[in-house]
């Protein structure tokens, strides 16, 4: 019966039955989900049949200044999981890196989603949006800023994945030439739920379609509209090098014994401490490694502004400007105005000494 | 301002203006006092002058006689506690260290985190024990002014932040940070126009004390 049905109107659990996925893997799909979000084993039967029965939502994703980064590393799965399957199986209606369509053909079909699903659509965001001058960046003579505004007024939910579009990521970097703010800069009136990263990890995101298709409502987000249960602890808290930060062990080089022995890479400019992000829990490649595991520093890629951080190698206690120059040019200065303020004073004295008349014992008897 | 943005203002521009404010205050301060001179000592000098200041400076840094220590134990005890504990945790805690060769080019080694990390509780109850005998103690209340307790705050400030920041408690982790780098710049900025001056010019004094003393021929 399944099979007269138009994709668009299979339930998720039809389409991922007609791809072959067995029950079984859908339901470890659920039991991993259910375990990632931090919900107790209960509610697996619950997701199970939310997934089940939920309409595929249609969803608009829209690149804006971005690298396709995110794309990629939504897409790219190493291997066809039940994530990607789950990605698949959203009808996405509008994505002009995926969609064969270009030009007016895809907008068409934008609006054609955006009328058919009015107030029910997802809307994915990647990239940030340029305010210098809206020729900066445009689709099909449309610029950002409009088919974001245009767009956004009948979504049901906003995600904004990647950090450009969260926090304007590397557009928004010194000295920000094109003038790029976040999706949040400009749509003011609605949630949106921010999955920032350079680029986001992939279940992430279907953690967070999991979610809503589940509940139909939005996660708890945290003070920068991030899920709180992906981004509710730093990196340092989650790290297995922690013990080695804890006793002092660091690794001064990339190659030194202490990074051969896996101590902690503080010293090479880690941002774990101040990065909030699930790397150091979910990890990546389908849980292989993470940038630590690998002898990296973390960049800090899931927090605002963090091109400007003073530099990816910098330890997080030094400071980001040249203070040794600020120094070097302050005591010049000083010294100088020291040097002024002694010879005025000296002077003063001086003068206090030469008009300064001795009292004789002739003036103390008057 | 969310607290991202809020540490790199403290990491960046907030540093910069506490770095100036601290090195031309300091410099204009020490050098009103050398600038301005001394009358010429038209006696005899009957010792080296120079000799016994340096000799002084080293010399008031141990324990001073039976009969002072006495008088202060309190004060001296809680003095040297608290002091050696600023100077290990400023000093020796790796990440400072790497602050210090980031802004001097020269770098030295650390001590293991959990030593930096007991001097540091260490220092924080010695500067918590003198300000309570600050308080109880009459003569040394009466003595007390509102400056006395700013520079006791902006000293224990940054030992606590510190502390918190370290063993990421007292809330976000990333806000811990920048309130203890801002308690630090808090402590730049006030330092050169607070008694905090003393780290530099108890040399001077102390040298100064020992050089009229060697300049008469007597022990300082
Ligand atoms: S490697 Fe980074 S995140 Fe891990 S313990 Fe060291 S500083 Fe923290």
């Amino acid at each position: 019966m399944t099979k007269d049905l138009s994709p668009k109107d299979k339930t998720l659990g039809e389409a991922l039955r007609s791809q072959g996925i067995s029950r079984r893997s859908f339901l470890k799909f659920c039991a991993a989900t259910a375990s990632m979000m931090a919900l107790p084993p209960a509610m697996i039967p619950t997701i199970a049949h939310a997934l089940e029965k939920a309409k595929r939502p249609s969803v608009i994703w829209l690149s804006f200044q971005e690298c396709t980064g995110c794309t990629e590393s939504l897409t790219r799965a190493h291997a066809a999981t039940v994530e990607s399957l789950i990605f698949d199986s959203i009808s996405l209606d509008y994505h002009h890196t995926l969609q064969a369509a270009s030009g007016h053909a895809a907008e068409a079909a934008r609006e054609a989603a955006m009328q058919e699903h009015k107030g029910k659509y997802l809307l994915v965001v990647d990239g940030s949006i340029p305010l210098g001058n809206p020729g900066y960046s445009t689709i099909a003579g449309i610029s950002n800023v409009d088919m974001l505004i245009d767009t956004a007024k009948h979504a049901a939910a906003i995600i904004s994945v990647g950090s450009c579009a969260a926090f304007g990521g590397i557009p928004n970097a010194k000295p920000n030439p094109t003038g790029a703010v976040a999706v949040s800069d400009i749509i003011k009136d609605k949630k949106i739920i921010n999955v920032p990263g350079c680029p986001p990890i992939p279940v992430v995101i279907t953690g967070v379609l999991t979610h809503f298709l589940t509940f139909g409502t939005i996660p708890e987000l945290d003070h920068l509209g991030r899920p709180k249960v992906f981004y509710g602890q730093s990196i340092h808290d989650r790290c297995y090098r922690r013990p080695f930060y804890d006793k002092g062990l660091f690794a001064e080089t990339f190659d030194d014994e202490g990074a051969r022995l896996g101590w902690c890479l503080f010293k090479l400019g880690c941002k774990g401490p101040s990065t909030y992000n699930a790397c150091a829990t979910t990890k990546w490649n389908g849980g292989v490694s993470f940038p630590i595991e690998a002898g990296h520093p973390c960049i800090g890629c899931s927090e605002p502004n963090f091109w400007d951080g003073g530099g990816f190698y910098k330890a997080l206690s030094m400071p980001t400007e040249n203070i040794s120059k600020t120094a070097v040019y302050t005591a010049a200065g000083a010294v100088a105005g020291a040097a002024a303020v002694g010879i005025m004073n000296r002077y003063t004295r001086g003068k206090a000494d030469d008009t300064h008349e001795k009292a004789t014992i002739d003036d103390l008897e008057k | 301002m969310n607290e991202i943005e809020f540490l790199s203002w403290v990491r960046g521009p907030g540093f910069q203006i506490a770095t100036v404010i601290f090195v031309a205050g300091i410099i204009i301060r020490l050098g009103e006092t050398l600038l301005l001179g001394r009358k010429a000592n038209l006696a005899e000098a009957k010792g080296s002058a120079m000799r016994s200041g340096m000799r002084t400076i080293a010399s008031r840094m141990l324990p001073p006689d039976k009969e002072t220590f006495k008088r202060s134990t309190f004060t001296i005890t809680a003095g040297y506690i608290f002091h050696i504990g600023l100077f290990i945790t400023i000093f020796l805690f790796a990440p400072h260290v790497l602050l210090i060769k980031d802004v001097f080019g020269v770098g030295w080694p650390s001590l293991p985190s959990q030593i930096v990390d007991a001097f540091t509780v260490v220092s924080i109850i010695a500067l918590l024990a003198i300000l309570i005998h600050r308080i109880t103690d009459k003569v040394l209340r009466y003595l007390s002014g509102p400056e006395d307790y700013i520079v006791w705050f902006v000293t224990i400030a940054p030992l606590l932040t510190g502390y918190l920041t370290f063993h990421r408690l007292g809330g976000s982790p990333v806000m811990m940070l920048a309130l203890h780098i801002l308690s630090v710049e808090l402590l730049m900025v006030l330092f050169p126009f607070t008694k905090l001056m003393h780290t530099f010019t108890l040399f001077l004094a102390r040298w100064y004390n020992g050089a009229i003393s060697g300049y008469r021929g007597v022990e300082s």
